[in-house]
Formats: structure tokens, C-alpha cells, sequence
């Protein structure tokens, strides 16, 4: 990686900080257990609470014995639709241009989906307040369940995500049609997946009159901090949302759900903190989900092996209530050349909770059927996989034309196969296989993540001891944020990371925008980069206006800072110290904003993505289809890494979500109740540890001078893309069986 | 979790008299009744706590040569027992293969034993159950079946029993020991373990405040020490019930099968042992179409009972694989993943394939 | 009435008067007795995120009436480091990014001591991921935590050894 950068126009460069493969900053309070999630907090007087949830996918509720849980000792509260106390904001309502899904806090009686919450009982003891929450035996009028593509109801969707464009044709659709001569047909399915975090999502809430505390884990915490606000008619700055640690997020933790907002108002009506922790089961509800797709990939090619027509078509599911949809064809846009590109969405309303961002919302699912589509086409036209994405790669956006900001795919193709040995590999299936007789495959698939940034800001201050505050309301879900972005705050102010006080995950602190989108680093990071370069840009005009200063007269683009001093950038040996230059100008605090977004003309003439190839080996047993991937090795470009040991760890991860999205993850709901019927760990199958032998992440340089003057995209969800095509056509070269229903069971490999 | 009454009894005999309160139950390990109790599927109004009587922790080598081990040994500590390992190594490995190592340490032998379905509907107090609540129906008919039983199931139940552990005991007809305010009696795992009927879900054969004290293995059963696998097909590398699993063990004279010893897990309600299946193998040579005799006799009668066709196919295979793993001879050193079909380990990193 | 029971946790005797039978230890550890560091995941026996030693063995603190524990010893993970200075097995997962959100990081860590404990699993990375498979990481830092269980293995037998 390169560790040095200079920024057009500024006093600064990337420093030393950046690059480093340093370890977690919050490494010592994880591992002593001191590291404090929203569940941990116990502020006197806490009440616990615990809602009650539907069992039914579709109806009212039509009794609750609340005199039943009232009476269970330590009950001191049962919520309900009766009682509830009004919210400013109806829950059922979308704030026009943001980002929200309707959600369920005790609005009325009605039920739309399995697991939603339909009371919330509050008591001195989370023993007593699941007791009382089972005593209320709701009574239902239940109307059939709508469970499941072919029993939903279908719909034209005006968009995916949130805001995405569902129907987007690139080219002459018709032309690229009949120019093909070879043409596959083929439909990939993928099922609900959930999240499931590590930490159940959890609240607590504490009121001083109007003023509002939480603890709660957050994506988003300035955003969020408003949504909660304006549920309860007071002023974002009123709320207090702390969310230090997040035990895991991967989209779900974004948005406000009805169970918080029900914590909230019971502590506000019984004048005391209460806490709510999810339990694992209700990890099945009322967070969001990544909707179940039916994807029709359709590719024709002329007789080289080019791609003539990519026509992808997803069908998705949402609930009966509001509309997220998977936004699968997305990946066809980008990916791989084709003078004709038709990508559209469908949808299904089911009677399920709305989905949301899930790891690579679209992108994964629409990977696994764009890679294993390519490789259904690589066999039709005999050729190898790696060549036939080869014949068809991407030298400028295939949607817009643009030149892309930087493009290292090749380079992960070569670096990729190289280390994983892909030469050796032969063309046809069932060709090879270990010496224990288990049938062995290698695939392949191509890593795409668009390189986001939303917009953040960051307030520094440099104090005159020479070491500084810094400050952004980032999220740290895991994915290292309150290193890199120390990191890159240090280097922004030169000053070794040491000396500095990085502050994060409050929201009083300036907007850290979202921990999404895998654009979390470049935004917030941005941001604290340029407070700290007006700092040092203040910093310098003081000095270079002393005439007592070495750098007197060095002039603004003249200056370098490095390890608490400015430089001349012309004369290194000539500096001085950042405390020595604000000594003499008798200022005890230098104070600095910035903000991170991306320069808009930049955004208007380049396409941005981060890349990469995933290479799959998969054992397969020949009679029994158990299916163990043996070795998995991604090489991935994502411009400037800022901390190569924890991007390698989000890279891994997302590789092992495609390991697990590939052979094992699927909520499966009953077709006539609705209820899940795999609602646990033991049932929704992640991977554990022995699933995943042999994973590594090569990180191919990459410099990107568009992106953001950080030159950093995002690494969070570009693993998981790429992999699951990877294994399944790993398998498919295994068994000679194509596995187009995820996950891939043993039944499909049997015969 | 209902409200319940907590009794910590010193001995055998205060438990057994304890348990005639309606309601009451035993508690060992806690793994399986306090799950089933924070899900509302268990809600006793007493809980008597087993898990320290004295006298239940002990492996013990008779002296006919039978082993017997009290019903408070945990799972892990039975399975790194180094002589009962290696005298019934096909026990010790279907002990590992379950669950997780934090479970095997907290499980006791009479929790494994007792331990109820993983069915979905069984777990779901709002779903038709007879085995929970009889008479109501069965929910898991025309539901989601991939896992259900093949074999010896009714309309009243298509649920399987769990246990990989109790498969092997009943493949060396283990013989439980039952004490109850009736004293105290042996019962043959086979009894142990109903088969849903006409009528009938299943479920265990003990009698109300009955509790099981231990179990032992007949002397025999240390002969096939040398010939011992069991294997498990799931949905994950580890920390996963068996689909399918099958426990098959050979007692070997010269290249000949004298007694073999067969059941499979993950089909039934009970562990699946056919004297017809043991009876092909004996005098013969392990060779294919023996055992595939083997697996056809041992599957004989089974069918469906939804979308789960597939495992009819994949018990027969896997007896087929077992049978042959054993025929080559117990592992000298317990495979690194335990009951798996993938024993070998993976290449060296970044090494292709051997192939 | 409620039950006294005592526990030794991490070294210190804690005299408790439970008042409802249904607490399970890990609820004892966390909301009576304050030691937070072990967490909740999943709550019945599947994930691993509340795994204490008790005894000094790996056990789902969920499943776990506290009432059952009575008079025994507890070890969490608010008991490995002496002061500053940390338990090896908690060196060896920061060196080696054994995890990331942390979440599941102390039931890990308990996982992983119990585990050298046991001595089963040696330095074979297969042996320990199959060992370590009881505790789910969904941010999937599988890899650090196999490196992290040898490395600590190895610096914990050569304390021993220079000891002895």
C-alpha cells in the first residue's frame, strides 16, 4: 500500500498512522469484558421489559389476559394497543426523502407478520417480564398466511432498497438479443436470510424531563438520534444516544424498530430506565431480513465468447406492508461488459417483517446469480471461467460508460488464481479428487461493491500540550472503525496516534453519517481528515506569519505535518512544534471542522466500485453431497487500505457470510402459520469455526485519486460477493451438478 | 419460564419421594429442560435438582466385564474416559460429534437419554402437538419435513429422536438403570425410546417420577472395539444435529464378519437397530453387497413422511459408508472431526489439491 | 422465600439471596452481581457467548440455574487479567484479530482457556476449530481465534515450563 499521499492543495499527507496493520484500539475492553453494550448498562431503579409477540402471520388480536401477567409477581406494567400513549409520529408513516420503514409500536390491534410485537410487559426482573409477556395468551382472529413466492402477492415495484432504480435497460436490448448465437436460460433462488448480529438488538432508555437518553446500538446515530426524536415530539438535541459498541450490525441496526420505541415509552411513563434486550427468536421479526429472491438470468453471447445481452430479472419478496426489495439485477449493471444490459425487479408482498440491508443488500444475492449464471455460460461455450470473464471484462462502467475511479480486477484475477493455483484447473466437473475419494471442484467469482460515501462531519481540536481531541459520531460495529478512523484522524492532524483523543459513537458528537454501505471509513474518515487539515491550516498560518518561526514566509502550500510539527515541505530540517508555534501565538486550543463527502464533479464523471475474485475449492462426499469448502481465497482491490490486519478480518468475514449465504443460511417460515420453524441458532444454521478451514484475503494496491482525497472505497461487503458464486461452482465442478437453489443441500448433489 | 419450586434433595431416595408432586421434574444437566422451559414447552411446577446425589458420577468396569456409568456423568467426561474410549470408541465419538463442547461438559448421560425432539413444531407451544400436548394433532404433517422421520412414524408423530449418543448404546444393547417410587428396574434402551402408533406419539416408557440412575453396557460390547465407527451427515461442519447418522461396529473373526452391530439416528423416534440388518452381516465378508443387504434390511418399511425422500437414500448410504469405515478398523486416534465424512485433514494453505 | 446461595466468583465469595428461582447463572453474573462481561446471544446453549469456566470448565452459563451453582467457582472473564496486564489467551486474540465486534469475544476467550485446559487439542488447527465450533462468531473471526488458541497454548506451556 502506499503510505503517503499527498492531497491537492493541503498541508498534509498521509502520515504514519495510515497503513498500519496496528490492532484494534478497543482490543483491551473486548477481550477483558469491560467493553460496555446497551444491554450492560444497569442505571438505578432499571426496569426490565419484554414484549409479547404475535404467533400468527396475518389478523387482530383480539383479547390479551393482562390481568394475568399483572398479577405475576414483579409486573408492573402491561402496554398495549388500549393503553399505549400517543407518539407524535405515527409508526406507520415514512418521513418524505428519508430513510425509514414503517414499523410496529402498538399502533392498533392488527397483525401483519409472525413475531411482531403486540405488548410490551415491564417488571422489576427480566424473569418476571418474560413470564408475564407468555401469561397475556393472546387471542387472535387469524386470517391464511401469504407465505412463499407463489402464494405472495406480485407486484411492480417503484424502487429497490431504499431508492434504488428497479429497471434500468442499458443499450439495445433487442439487438443484443439476436446478435447472440449462444443463449442460456437459467433461475436462481435465494431465501430469506437473517442477520442474526451476535447482540440481540437492545435498549436502554432513561428520561430526565424532556430530555431523552438511550443506549442502543446504532449504524447511523446522528440520523438515528433524530428518528427517535420525532417519535416523541422533543428536539433531536434532546436525545442521547450512545452506542459505543455495537455487537454486530450488518444493516440491522440502522433504523429505529417498534421495540425500542416501546422502551421509550414506557420509561417515560413509569418515570424509570427500562431496558429491553431481543431475545434470540425475536431476531426473527420485527429487524429486517434479506428478502428471499427468484433470479432469471439470461446471457447471450456471440461465438467468441462476449457477451452480446445480460438480462437479469429478480423477483423479490417484501412484506405485506411496506416495500424493501432485494435489488439482486443490480449486480448485472456493473460487472462485466455486455453492449445490451436489461435489468428489472418484481416483487411479492408476503406475510413476513419488511426486509432491509442485509451485508451487501442486493449485491450478494444478485452475485450469486450473476456468477453462477457466468459460469453456466463459461461451460456452454467450453471455455474456462477465469477466461471467460476475462473475454468479457468491464474497461469502463458498463452501465454509464464512465471510466471507472480505479479498477484493479485484473489484477485480482492473476493474483487470485496465482496463489490459489487455478491453472491446474481442469475444464470439465468430476475430474478430480482427494485421497480420502471425496470429489473435488474449484470455482470462481468476481467480487463487486459500490465504492459509497454518504456525508459526515468531524470536529477536532488541538490542545496546547501538543495532543488533540477528535470527534465524530461513528459506528463501530466491528469493522474497526474506532481504529482506522483514529488512524486517519492522527494522520490528518500529524500527530502520532498516541496523541490523540478520538471520540466516537455518541450522538453529541458532529454527524459520523452511516456505518453502511461499506462507505463508512472514506466518509467519516474524510471528514476527520480534513478537521485535522484545518487545524494544521490554522496552525500554519500562525507560524508562517511569525517571523520568529523557521517557517516564516514558507507559505501554505509549502508546509508538511509530521509527528506533532509543521515542516517546510522544501527544507524538512527547518520545523517547529505545533505546542511551541501555539506558545507563541498564546492560543491554548486550536479548534478545526471538516466534513467528508464526495466531490461532486467527481462522482459525475466516474463510476466507483471496489473489485475482486473469489477461488472456491469444495470437498464433496459423492454419495452423501455433504459439501465442505476446503479453501477459499478472495484478492480484492479497494483502493487505499488504511489498516491492512483489520480490512484482511472484514474481508474474511464477508468471504465466510458467502460460505454461509452458499451452504447453509435460510429462514424458513411454516407456508400455512407463517412462524419460523428454524427461529434459533440451532435451527438457522452461520457457520461455526470448523466450516470455515482455509479462508485468506490477499489485497491487490490499488491507488484511486476520485474516490475522496483519503483514496479509500470500502471493504465491509465486498467478500460476501463473489464467494457464494465462487462455491457453488465449485461444487458444480465437483459433482458436475449445478446447484441453483441456495443454500446448496445435499439432496441436490445425491441424484 | 414459569414460577417454579426449587429442591436440592441429598439423596436418591428424597428425590424419588420429591417427584410425587404433580408437576415435578428432574433437573440434571439442565441443557434440554431449562432450553424447553424458556420456550414454554416445559412448565413444571417443581424442579427437582438431581445433578449433585451422590453416587451418580462414577464410570465403573464390572466384574463380568460390563461397564457401567452413573446418569450424572457428563457427556465429555464419559467420552475422554481412556478406557471407555477405547472400549467403545464408536460411544466416544458419537458423544463428540454432539452438540458443542460447552454442552457436552453441562450434559448429563440421563439428560442425553431423556432428552425430547428438536421437531419445530414440538418446539413451538402455539403449533398441534401430541407428543406435548396429546390428542391435539400433529402440526409437522404437511409442514416443513426435511428433517422428519422415515421410518416408524404414525400419523401421530413424525418426529426423531435427537440423541447421537444413544444410538451406538442401542446398536451394544446398552441397559438403563431406573429407580422410582416403584424401587428400582432395568430397562433395555430398545424400551427405552417408544415408536409413535396408530394411536399413539411415543415418546419415553418411563413411569412418572421414575429417573434414570445409569446405564450399563453388557460385557459384549467391549468386542467390537476394534471395528467401531459412527457417522453423522449435517447441515454445518459441527454444532448440528445429524441428519442422518449411523453407528455400525463389527466384530471381526480373520476377514470375516462374526457379529455386527448397526443403528441409525436421525430417522425415528428411537435409535434404529433391526436384528434382520446384524443378522445379514454376520458370517459374511465385509464386502459391497453385503452391506448394501445390510442397509436395504436395516431400511426395510421406510417411507417418507413429507419432503424428506432424501434421507431414505442418504441412511443408506451412510450405513454403507460406516460399515465399510468400520470393516478397516477403528481409528487409532479420535478423528479430528469427530463422526464427520470429511476425516481427511485440509491441505496446507494456499496449497491446491492433492489430485 | 428466597434461596441463599454463594458463589466464588473469580476469586471472591458472593453471598446472594436469590429471590427467584428462574435466574440461570448468566443472568446472576450479569444483573445481580454486575459483572456484565459475559454475554447473552441466543440464551439457550447455541451460540456460546455466555461460556464461564465453572469448576474450571467451559459451560453455557444460559443453561444454568444459578440455584444448581451453589458453592461453586465461577470464572469469568472480568477474571483472567492481573491488573494490566492481561491473561495470554487475551493477548494472543487482540495480536491476532480473533475477533471483531467483540460481542462474542469473552465467551470465546473462556472457550478458548477452557479449552487449552482441557488439553485436547494441542496445536492442530482442525482439533480446535472443531473444539471452538460451540462458540458462533457471525462476524466470522474464525481464523484469528484458531491463531489465537495456539499461540496462547504455546506461551501458557512455556510459562509452565519455565515454572516448573
Amino acid at each position: 500500500m502506499s503510505d503517503t499521499l499527498t492531497t491537492p492543495g493541503a498541508h498534509t499527507r498521509m502520515g504514519s498512522n495510515s497503513g498500519q496493520p496496528m490492532t484494534r484500539r478497543d482490543g483491551i475492553a473486548k477481550v477483558t469484558g469491560t467493553a460496555t453494550y446497551a444491554a450492560d448498562n444497569r442505571p438505578e431503579g432499571l426496569l426490565h421489559a419484554v414484549y409479547a409477540m404475535s404467533s400468527v402471520a396475518r389478523g387482530r388480536v383480539t383479547a390479551l389476559d393482562v390481568a394475568a401477567a399483572l398479577a405475576h409477581p414483579g409486573v408492573v406494567h402491561v402496554m398495549t394497543p388500549e393503553n399505549r400513549p400517543p407518539l407524535a409520529q405515527d409508526p406507520d408513516d415514512k418521513p418524505e426523502g428519508s430513510m425509514a420503514l414503517r414499523i410496529e409500536a402498538l399502533q392498533n390491534s392488527s397483525v401483519r407478520y409472525v413475531g411482531q410485537p403486540i405488548a410490551l410487559v415491564v417488571a422489576e426482573t427480566l424473569e418476571a417480564a418474560t413470564e408475564g409477556a407468555r401469561l397475556l395468551a393472546p387471542v387472535y382472529a387469524v386470517e391464511p398466511a401469504r407465505i412463499g413466492f407463489d402464494a405472495g402477492e406480485a407486484f411492480e415495484p417503484e424502487s429497490t432498497g431504499f431508492g434504488g432504480q428497479p429497471n434500468i435497460d442499458i443499450g439495445d436490448i433487442a439487438a443484443g438479443r439476436a446478435a447472440g448465437t449462444r443463449h442460456l436460460d437459467q433461475t436462481y433462488e435465494t431465501p430469506l436470510q437473517y442477520h442474526n448480529a451476535m447482540e440481540p438488538h437492545a435498549i436502554v432508555a432513561q428520561w430526565q424531563d424532556d430530555h431523552l437518553t438511550i443506549d442502543t446500538p446504532n449504524q447511523a446515530i446522528v440520523m438515528a438520534r433524530a428518528a427517535f426524536a420525532a417519535f416523541f415530539d422533543i428536539p433531536a438535541e434532546n436525545v442521547l444516544l450512545r452506542s459505543p459498541y455495537l455487537g454486530g450490525g450488518f444493516g440491522s441496526k440502522a433504523l429505529p424498530i417498534g421495540p425500542q420505541i416501546l422502551a421509550i415509552l414506557a420509561a417515560r411513563e413509569l418515570q424509570r430506565p427500562v431496558k429491553l434486550a431481543l431475545r434470540r427468536d425475536q431476531m426473527f421479526g420485527p429487524v429486517q431480513h434479506r428478502g428471499a429472491t427468484r433470479q432469471r438470468m439470461q446471457l447471450d453471447m456471440d461465438d467468441t465468447g462476449r457477451l452480446t445481452l445480460l438480462d437479469h430479472h429478480t423477483t423479490a419478496t417484501t412484506s405485506s406492508f411496506d416495500t424493501f426489495i432485494e435489488g439482486a439485477s443490480a449486480a448485472s449493471r456493473n460487472t462485466y461488459a455486455s453492449p445490451a444490459i436489461a435489468t428489472s425487479h418484481s416483487g411479492v408482498r408476503v406475510d413476513t417483517g419488511t426486509p432491509g440491508a442485509v451485508r451487501a443488500p442486493g449485491e450478494a444475492s444478485g452475485s450469486a446469480a450473476l456468477e453462477c449464471a457466468m459460469d453456466e455460460a463459461a461451460e456452454l461455450m467450453g471455455l474456462d471461467p477465469l477466461d471467460f470473464r476475462l473475454r468479457n471484462y468491464a474497461e469502463t462502467d458498463p452501465q454509464t460508460g464512465k471510466p471507472f475511479s480505479s479498477k484493479a480486477l485484473r489484477e485480482c484475477y492473476e493474483a487470485g488464481a496465482k496463489a490459489f493455483g487455478w491453472q491446474n484447473r481442469p475444464l470439465a466437473p468430476r475430474q478430480m479428487r482427494d485421497d480420502q475419494g471425496h470429489l473435488v471442484g474449484w470455482g470462481m467469482g468476481t467480487s463487486l461493491f459500490g465504492a459509497h460515501m454518504n456525508k459526515a462531519q468531524a470536529r477536532a481540536v488541538l490542545r496546547a500540550d501538543g495532543s488533540a481531541m477528535i470527534a465524530t459520531a461513528g459506528a463501530d460495529m466491528g469493522q474497526g472503525a474506532w481504529t482506522a478512523l483514529a488512524q486517519i484522524a492522527a494522520d490528518g492532524l500529524g500527530l502520532d496516534i498516541d496523541k490523540i483523543d478520538f471520540r466516537s459513537g455518541e450522538s453529541s458528537l458532529p454527524n459520523g453519517g452511516i456505518a453502511g454501505g461499506s462507505g463508512h471509513t472514506a466518509t467519516a474518515g474524510s471528514a476527520l481528515f480534513a478537521a485535522g487539515e484545518d487545524v494544521i491550516r490554522q496552525l500554519a498560518d500562525l507560524a508562517t506569519a511569525d517571523p520568529a518561526s523557521p517557517l516564516f514566509g514558507a507559505g501554505n502550500a509549502g508546509v508538511v505535518a509530521r509527528q506533532g510539527r509543521l515542516h517546510r515541505a522544501d527544507d524538512e530540517s527547518r520545523s517547529e512544534s505545533y505546542n511551541e508555534i501555539m506558545a507563541k501565538a498564546g492560543i491554548s486550543e486550536l479548534e478545526g471542522k471538516g466534513e467528508g463527502a464526495r466531490d461532486p464533479g467527481h462522482a459525475e464523471s466516474r463510476a466507483m466500485f471496489s473489485h475482486g475474485a473469489v477461488f472456491a475449492e469444495v470437498r464433496v462426499d459423492p454419495d452423501l453431497g455433504q459439501v465442505r469448502v476446503s479453501r477459499l481465497i478472495g484478492a480484492f482491490a479497494a483502493g487505499r487500505i488504511i489498516n491492512p490486519h483489520l480490512a484482511r478480518s472484514q474481508l474474511l468475514g464477508g468471504m465466510i457470510w458467502g460460505l454461509g449465504f452458499a451452504l447453509m443460511e435460510e429462514g424458513i417460515h411454516d407456508k400455512r402459520t407463517g412462524r419460523p420453524v428454524n427461529g434459533d441458532l440451532a435451527g438457522y444454521h452461520v457457520p461455526v469455526n470448523a466450516d470455515a478451514p482455509m479462508v485468506e484475503a490477499l489485497m491487490i494496491h490499488e491507488d484511486d485519486a476520485f474516490v475522496n482525497p483519503l483514496g479509500v472505497k470500502g471493504v465491509g461487503e465486498l467478500g460476501i460477493t463473489g464467494t457464494v458464486g465462487a462455491i457453488a461452482n465449485a461444487v458444480w465442478h465437483a459433482t458436475g451438478v449445478r446447484p441453483r437453489s441456495f443454500p446448496i443441500h445435499m439432496e441436490t448433489l445425491i441424484g | 419460564m414459569n414460577l417454579f419450586e426449587y429442591l436440592r434433595p441429598a439423596s436418591l431416595d428424597e428425590a424419588i419421594a420429591a417427584a410425587r408432586a404433580p408437576g415435578a421434574t428432574y433437573l440434571a444437566g439442565g441443557t434440554n429442560l431449562l432450553d424447553l422451559m424458556k420456550i414454554g414447552v416445559q412448565t413444571p411446577r417443581t424442579i427437582i435438582d438431581i445433578s449433585r446425589l451422590p453416587g451418580l458420577d462414577r464410570i465403573e468396569r464390572l466384574a463380568d466385564g460390563a461397564t457401567r456409568v452413573g446418569a450424572m456423568v457428563r457427556n465429555a467426561d464419559l467420552a475422554r474416559d481412556a478406557d471407555f474410549a477405547a472400549n467403545y470408541p464408536a460411544v466416544a465419538e458419537a458423544l463428540l460429534s454432539g452438540a458443542s463442547a460447552q454442552l457436552r461438559n453441562a450434559a448429563s448421560l440421563g439428560g442425553n437419554l431423556m432428552q425430547q425432539t428438536r421437531c419445530s413444531y414440538f418446539q413451538d407451544p402455539h403449533s398441534a402437538c401430541n407428543r406435548r400436548e396429546p390428542g391435539s394433532g400433529c402440526a409437522a404433517l404437511d409442514g416443513e419435513t426435511r428433517n422428519h422421520a422415515v421410518i416408524g412414524w404414525s400419523d401421530q408423530c413424525i418426529a426423531t429422536h435427537p440423541s447421537d449418543f444413544c444410538v451406538p448404546l442401542a446398536a451394544l444393547g446398552a441397559v438403563v438403570e431406573v429407580a422410582g417410587p416403584g424401587g428400582t428396574r432395568d430397562l433395555p434402551i430398545a424400551q427405552l425410546h417408544m415408536l409413535p402408533d396408530a394411536t399413539s406419539p411415543g415418546g419415553t416408557t418411563l413411569a412418572p417420577g421414575e429417573m434414570i440412575t445409569g446405564l450399563r453396557l453388557p460385557p459384549e460390547a467391549a468386542a467390537f472395539r476394534d471395528n467401531a465407527r459412527y457417522l453423522k451427515l449435517r447441515e454445518r461442519t459441527s454444532f448440528a444435529f445429524a441428519v442422518v447418522s449411523v453407528a455400525a461396529m463389527l466384530r471381526m473373526e480373520g476377514d470375516v464378519i462374526a457379529e455386527a452391530r448397526l443403528a441409525l439416528g436421525g430417522v425415528a423416534a428411537q435409535p434404529w437397530r433391526r436384528a434382520e440388518a446384524e443378522a445379514v452381516l454376520a458370517g459374511a465378508k465385509p464386502g459391497d453387497d453385503a452391506i448394501a443387504a445390510a442397509a436395504e434390511a436395516l431400511m426395510a418399511g421406510a417411507r417418507p413422511s413429507g419432503d424428506n425422500a432424501h434421507k431414505i437414500t442418504l441412511a443408506k448410504r451412510l450405513i454403507q459408508k460406516a460399515l465399510h469405515l468400520a470393516a478397516a478398523g477403528t481409528p487409532a486416534v479420535m478423528p479430528a472431526l469427530p463422526a464427520s465424512v470429511f476425516t481427511s485433514e485440509p491441505a496446507e494453505r494456499g496449497e491446491p489439491a492433492d489430485v | 422465600m428466597p434461596l441463599s446461595i454463594s458463589l466464588i466468583v473469580n476469586g471472591e465469595q458472593k453471598d446472594i439471596a436469590l429471590e427467584d428461582p428462574r435466574a440461570t447463572l448468566l443472568d446472576v453474573l450479569r444483573d445481580r452481581i454486575g459483572l456484565t462481561g459475559t454475554k447473552k446471544g441466543c440464551d439457550r446453549g447455541q451460540c456460546g457467548a455466555c461460556t464461564v469456566l465453572i469448576d474450571g470448565r467451559r459451560i453455557n452459563s444460559c443453561l444454568s440455574l444459578a440455584a444448581s451453582q451453589d458453592g461453586a467457582e465461577i470464572t469469568t472473564i472480568e477474571g483472567l487479567a492481573a491488573g494490566d496486564d492481561l491473561h495470554p489467551v487475551q493477548a494472543a486474540f487482540i495480536e491476532t484479530d480473533g475477533f471483531q465486534c467483540g460481542y462474542c469475544t469473552p465467551g470465546q476467550i473462556m472457550s478458548a482457556l477452557g479449552l487449552i485446559r482441557e488439553g485436547i487439542a494441542d496445536d492442530d488447527p482442525e482439533r480446535i476449530r472443531e473444539a471452538m465450533s460451540g462458540n458462533i462468531c457471525r462476524c466470522a473471526a474464525y481464523q484469528g481465534i484458531t491463531e489465537a488458541v495456539i499461540k496462547a497454548n504455546a506461551r501458557m506451556r512455556d510459562t509452565q515450563e519455565s515454572q516448573s
